[in-house]
């Protein structure tokens, strides 16, 4: 009997793990940075490069950190949710323009809409680093304090404002 | 001969792939610390690669990030915990054994416990297998069979 139990059984086991291999998604590391304080920058801004922002500015606000480029092709699929959000004014976005080029990346908020209430520019790449972006598009939720609540890699999907980004913003608009 | 000019052009695309940076240290220890850094650290945008194996844009900021931080006198524990900081224990290629990271650790030497085990019982029950009774009847005929052969 054992003879024809065991095969089967390490069938079972071996389509339970595949079955969860599948349905891993590796690309999508989980951040520590979760429920920590906003990493601190100054950095000019895009269409004002003599002004600098920084996460103390926006202090008492709950806001989005939307990393994006000119060169990044899924954030150009994402562009038309991010427009539409920002209709909504549920909350400020913040863009990270990062490592790109100040003209193309003006150029492209020109042809394509800005639903940024302001952009900033990382040329060199070392605020991604200080927030750990590792894949553009990223986009982090953060609280009135100044925490990072919630981080979404890859576009945005419209079912994700629905599902996960207004929830959480209303939640978070709740907060003191 | 094509075939020589072929290996040879491929062997030359790999000095042309590998990302040439010149780097200035210190001291021998320093560059020794740059090479152990960037060869734990994962490129999170490959994930099978180290920072010192791949070639994204990412892994050459790593690079400097390590580069600049040794420079500035950093320790490699600094070094290794200002990245976990960031990106998460998924950045080092030898995680630190935590009770996330358990059953990485663990998990080998579990699967090769549960091998001898099964190998254990398997040789065990072959063996009990093997031992056949034979009557005395038949042990009888094997004998005067085993005598006549001799005989003859």
């Amino acid at each position: 009997m054992l003879k024809y139990i065991l095969p089967l059984l390490l069938f079972i086991v071996l389509a339970v793990f595949l079955a969860l291999g599948l349905n891993l998604h590796p690309s999508e590391i989980p951040s520590p940075l979760i429920d920590k304080q906003a990493p601190a920058f100054s950095a000019a801004k895009l269409q004002a490069p003599e002004e600098k922002l920084t996460p103390a500015d926006l202090k008492g606000k709950v806001w989005l950190f939307n990393v994006w480029a000119s060169w990044c092709a899924s954030c150009r699929s994402e562009h038309p949710v991010l427009n539409q959000l920002a209709q909504q004014k549920a909350a400020i976005i913040v863009g990270l323009n990062y490592k790109d080029e100040p003209e193309a990346a003006k150029g492209w908020l020109a042809q394509l809409g800005n639903p940024y209430d302001v952009s900033i520019m990382d040329q060199d790449g070392r605020i991604g680093i200080d927030w750990g972006v590792y894949g553009v598009p990223e986009t982090f939720v953060v609280d009135k304090q100044g925490v990072i609540r919630y981080k979404h890699t890859g576009p945005v999907t419209p079912e994700d404002v629905q599902q996960t980004f207004l929830p959480l913003i209303a939640k978070l608009q709740a907060e003191n | 001969m094509k075939y020589l000019s072929v290996i040879f052009l491929l062997a030359l695309s790999g000095i042309a792939c590998a990302g040439v940076e010149y780097r200035q240290f210190a001291s021998p220890e320093q560059q020794e610390a740059y090479e152990n850094l960037t060869s734990e650290l994962r490129c999170l945008v490959c994930q099978n690669q180290t920072i010192a194996d791949s070639n994204a844009e990412l892994a050459a900021d790593l690079r400097r990030q390590v580069y600049e931080m040794l420079q500035q006198g950093k320790s490699k524990q600094d070094i290794a915990q200002f990245m976990t900081d960031r990106y998460g224990d998924f950045v080092l290629y030898n995680p630190p054994f935590k009770l996330k990271t358990g059953l990485l650790w663990i998990g080998p030497v579990v699967f090769l416990l549960i091998g001898l085990v099964a190998v254990f019982l398997f040789a065990r029950r072959k063996k009990t297998n093997a031992t056949v009774e034979i009557s005395a009847e038949k042990q009888q005929k094997i004998r005067s069979l085993l005598e006549e052969g001799d005989q003859s």
